[in-house]
């Protein structure tokens, strides 16, 4: 399998506070890599990082060969790489359809309006928002603002997708959904990096995982060896309700 | 663009135009026309500013820059050159588009209040330059020679001519408002106006279409200026960076309703239509300022969508017809 996205080193500092550390990992074509770690860890800076909200101070990342280190946010997108937010963004006063017909327009293909309304009602379905898709933004419940991340990001046809902790605030079926939704995209063929709390979830969807603390990498491998590596459950022993999920859904 | 000819707001435009450029001919009613030739102004004022503002949610307080530097290298042209009217008119306009457009890039790093108060900035920076420089007749302005009608047939001639001028104008900067909300520049727009930060993560390139806006928003604008103080035959600073007229641009904007086409233009014609009328009347001549400004407060309070913003929850249906 080939690399897709490749960190070396990276780091970035806030003031005083070392956020990404050395950090050094890649993302392989067709696979779901799963971001895992206790809360200021540093992943959702990690996104930030790779999609050029902030530049890294140091280090190289580059995606499907090119480095994009430092390179403006709406040039990653360009580039395939499409990501959603921890904290929700919608474009509150434009519908669904029209909030994932701006991802497909400005995203990869860089498409004509009317090929981007295609794409976006292809995102809007897939994602299960169909009978949203004229609501404006604003009126959706936080299910529906989270899902609609995920379509405006798929409606880009990224080559990776990020995803930052879609799974937080929703309800048990709406999880079940979301889970479906997100296999049903790794299946196109959307490789995918994603931040997730919710243990069970993460463990079952994702073929590798990454195990971040305070800014640095603690482990890396399949999710049963991440379980059981001794210092990531050290790491979550600080908090004993996670670490009995870790251990719980390896099992 | 020729799907814009299929759609029937296109045609809504048209006609608007068609009746501004006859109702005055109809009676050879040269009071109405000159009502009306303020009303176009003020609507190519609007509509433009509402690129900046309805569209991509900046405010910009210094969009009467455009008009009076438009006027001025009209004027200019005109009077130190003997360029004939039009060609000084499409100069005027290119020239302080491209002028908006170098500016557009250092200013628009700015943001909300920031940026507001940068263009407040820009008028009283341009304002400041135009008075000290002797070309331009530093702070008591330039005349023009009656001459200047000559070559239109005449100064009763030369005012339609102007008058169907400016209704062009009007109408192309209706055009312009509608061709840019149904494209994807306008579409990328909209977002920036939403969410900037989003919009950048989405690949709007929000640098480049701020700037771009901006000075795309100068050109009809430029030209506008360039046709009213022709007319006037006479320019000066404080006519033509008058802060309270881009202030009622943006009022005017809010009343009808930000980010719509029709609104902005209605909005703009009935404020015009009202200021005229209190202007004139001997009870209300004082309090022009007063009005206006009481029926901002109650646009704000009680219609944040503006005119549009309430006829479209009254009948939705207009919605799919009324930009
Ligand atoms: N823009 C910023 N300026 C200063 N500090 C920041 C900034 N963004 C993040 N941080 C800090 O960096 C650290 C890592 O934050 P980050 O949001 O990446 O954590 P996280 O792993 O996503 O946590 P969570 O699981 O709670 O979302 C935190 O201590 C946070 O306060
Ligand atoms: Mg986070």
């Amino acid at each position: 399998m080939t690399a897709l996205l490749v960190l070396e080193k990276v780091g970035k500092r806030f003031g005083g506070l070392q956020a990404v550390k050395d950090l050094s990992f890649e993302v392989r074509e067709g696979e779901i890599l799963g971001l895992i770690g206790p809360n200021g860890a540093g992943k959702s800076t990690l996104f930030n990082l790779i999609n050029g909200v902030f530049a890294p101070d140091t280090g190289r990342i580059t995606f499907v060969g090119t480095d994009i280190t430092g390179e403006k946010p709406y040039r990653v997108a360009r580039h395939g790489l499409a990501r959603t937010h921890q904290i929700v963004q919608p474009l509150t006063n434009m519908t669904v359809l029209e909030n994932c017909t701006v991802g497909a327009c400005f995203g990869k293909d860089n498409l004509p309006l009317h090929r981007a309304r295609a794409a976006a009602r292809d995102a809007v379905a897939v994602t299960g928002l169909q009978d949203r898709a004229e609501a404006r933004a604003s009126q959706l419940t936080i299910a529906g603002k989270k899902r609609l991340e995920l379509a405006r990001a798929l409606a880009a046809q990224p080559k990776l997708l990020m995803l930052d902790e879609v799974l937080a605030g929703l309800n048990p079926t709406e999880v079940e959904h979301m889970i479906g939704v997100i296999r049903r995209i790794r299946e196109r063929g959307v490789t995918i990096l994603m931040i997730e709390h919710l243990m069970q979830a993460i463990m079952s969807l994702s073929d590798r995982i990454v195990v971040l603390n305070f800014g640095q990498k603690l482990a890396e491998g399949v999710p049963a060896e991440v379980a059981q590596h001794p210092q990531v459950i050290e790491a979550y022993l600080g908090n004993p309700k996670l670490a009995a999920e870790l251990q719980g859904s390896s099992a | 663009m020729l799907l814009m000819l299929r759609r029937p707001f296109f045609w809504i435009i048209a006609l608007a135009v068609v009746a501004f450029a006859l109702a005055p001919v109809v009676g050879n009613d040269v009071s109405m026309r000159e009502s009306l030739l303020l009303d176009a102004l003020y609507i190519t004022l609007a509509s433009n500013l509402n690129l900046m503002l309805g569209y991509a949610g900046y405010v910009n307080f210094g969009s009467i820059v455009f008009f009076g530097l438009g006027g001025y290298i009209c004027v200019w042209l005109v009077n130190s050159y003997n360029w004939p009217l039009i060609p000084s008119l499409i100069v005027a306009g290119l020239g302080v588009s491209g002028l908006a457009l170098i500016f557009g890039f250092g200013i628009l790093r700015l943001r909300g209040a920031f940026f507001a108060l940068a263009t407040i900035g820009v008028i009283e920076a341009v304002q400041a330059f135009v008075e000290n420089f002797t070309p331009w007749g530093g702070s008591a302005g330039v005349y023009l020679s009656g001459e200047i009608f000559k070559p239109l047939g005449g100064p009763a001639h030369a005012l339609w001519i102007i008058y169907f001028m400016m209704v062009a104008v009007m109408g192309l900067s209706l055009y312009l408002s509608f061709a840019i909300k149904t494209s994807k520049f306008g579409l990328g727009l909209l977002a920036i106006g939403q969410n900037e930060d989003a919009a950048a993560i989405l690949g709007v390139p929000t640098s480049r279409y701020k700037a771009l806006v901006y000075s795309v928003s100068a050109f009809l604008p430029a030209i506008a200026g360039g046709l009213y103080f022709f007319k006037s035959a006479f320019i000066q600073p404080s006519d033509a960076f008058d802060l309270s007229l881009s202030t009622e641009a943006l009022v005017v904007g809010m009343l009808g309703g930000e980010g719509t086409v029709t609104g902005v233009a209605i909005g703009a014609f009935l404020y015009e239509e009202l200021r005229g009328y209190l202007l004139t009347s001997s009870t209300f001549a004082n309090f022009q300022l007063v009005v206006s400004g009481a029926l901002l407060l109650l646009i704000v309070l009680f219609f944040p969508g503006g005119l549009m913003g309430f006829i479209y929850s009254r009948f939705p249906r207009t919605q799919k017809v009324l930009e």
